[in-house]
């Protein structure tokens, strides 16, 4: 025993090899949990989807009952181009962060439609764009008309907590309920300004986060690249 | 039935020997997960398991490890328990993995980690390595989540996410401190904890 077990540890065939075969352990146990865990993760990253979609009507979902509440409130999904045309694919598998990176004319814009307690239908848009430290995502749900915002959702990756994080909260996000998209018939989104003072064309808009100026002027510029694309839809629904 | 050996591998983290406080070792990511709460008990509970069961991997390791590779090997066994707790969250606490987004990441960095794998669990046995990875974990969370008490309480009136500062203070003209909840504050925060540690405890401080 003792003889096999004298080898020499600090010789550089010992050392490529303990190397060689750590990498190759790791890769096969790292690769097993990814494996074993994933689909859970699908499950996880879907369910979320869904309450971020029903949060931005303003109904509030947990885990367990999202997926349900999404089946009975969403009741239509679709894509449409800058046209407002309805081109094939499905509205829920699209990944709006892609979308947004190409030039408006070509994008994939997904609608969701959603019909509420009362019978009244809220069209439900999302949206991607970038904070302070990394991504900010959410959705704008509106009414009929396709005028007023009727409520909004936003989420961020990693922006400051207490100051540019509180773009999720209620506080921040309820303010653009019955906010307008048109002035005059006019497209001008919505946008964030300092406490105390206006835009200068007229638009409606909200409160600023003090403290999370960039992620809230973000927020601005996310509504605006990501609505835009949308007049057209927008402007036949008020037919 | 514990030795004193033991005994001091497990609570001497917590105060004498705490890497935080005494060491100054972690001090990033007490900085970016203070200001709140639950973060930085989720924080807490992360680092201390992933300390624990890497100090007892290298352990187990310890007699086979070639000298001239060892940091890699020790980078690499955190590296992948890092990956495996991020993986698991995802997957069976997608909130809360939700929260810490980067910072679970970031727990490979964590100063901690690497100096107890190189200081005690590579000349140690499984079980003090495990209890030291423990003892360990827990003296840093103690200080994450008291710095994040007082920046919580004191920068939002929150704890733990709900409102303890009564309506009728901030009637009466309280403000939050909005500057607690700057990174800063998490430094100036540790420091006075420092501070009253030392002069608590008077074999800590240098002789002049």
């Amino acid at each position: 025993m003792k003889g096999e077990m004298k080898m020499n540890k600090q010789s550089n065939v010992y050392t490529v090899i303990y190397a060689a075969v750590m990498v190759v352990v790791v890769a096969a146990v790292l690769a097993l949990a990814a494996l074993a865990l994933k689909p859970a993760q699908t499950q996880n990253v879907r369910i979320d989807k869904m309450k971020q979609i029903l949060s931005s009507v303003n109904i509030a979902s947990d885990a367990k009952d999202a997926e349900d509440l999404y089946k009975k409130y969403i009741v239509d999904s679709y894509l449409v181009d800058e046209q407002g045309n309805r081109v094939p694919g499905d509205a829920f598998l699209v990944d709006v962060a892609v979308q947004v990176k190409r030039p408006a004319g070509e994008r994939e814009l997904p609608v969701f439609v959603c019909r509420l307690d009362d019978g009244s239908e809220k069209y439900i848009f999302p949206m991607y764009g970038a904070g302070l430290w990394g991504p900010i995502w959410g959705y704008v749900s509106v009414d009929a008309g396709g005028d007023t915002i009727y409520g909004a959702y936003f989420a961020h990756q990693g922006e400051t907590p207490g100051l540019g994080a509180e773009i999720e909260k209620p506080a921040f996000s309820d303010q653009y309920q019955g906010k307008r998209l048109f002035i005059d018939g006019v497209f001008k989104s919505v946008t964030v300004e300092k406490k105390g003072q206006k835009p200068v064309d007229g638009a409606d808009y909200v409160d600023a986060i003090s403290g999370g100026t960039i992620t809230s002027k973000g927020v601005q510029s996310m509504m605006q690249n990501c609505l835009t694309p949308y007049q057209k839809f927008l402007e036949s629904l008020k037919k | 039935m514990i030795s004193k050996k033991t005994k001091q591998v497990l609570l001497g983290p917590l105060s004498k020997n705490n890497p935080v406080i005494v060491q100054v070792l972690g001090i990033c990511s007490a900085l970016a997960v203070t200001a709140k709460l639950e973060p930085a008990f989720v924080m807490a509970v992360s680092v201390t398991a992933v300390l624990a069961f890497a100090n007892v991997i290298i352990s187990l390791l310890r007699n086979t490890i070639p000298n001239s590779i060892r940091i890699i090997v020790q980078l690499v066994v955190v590296a992948a328990l890092v990956i495996i707790v991020d993986q698991v969250l995802k997957a069976y606490a997608y909130d809360v993995s939700k929260q810490l987004s980067v910072f679970v990441g970031l727990i490979i960095t964590n100063c901690i980690l690497m100096g107890r794998l190189e200081a005690f669990a590579l000349g140690n046995g499984p079980w003090d390595s495990f209890l030291d990875g423990v003892g360990n974990g827990i003296g840093y969370g103690i200080i994450l989540v008291i710095v994040a008490f007082f920046r919580e309480l004191l920068g939002s009136g929150t704890l733990f996410g709900y409102q303890v500062v009564p309506q009728i203070f901030y009637d009466w003209g309280y403000e939050n401190n909005g500057l607690m909840i700057l990174p800063p504050m998490a430094l100036i925060t540790a420091a006075c904890i420092i501070w009253v540690h030392r002069a608590r405890n008077k074999e800590l401080q240098e002789k002049r």
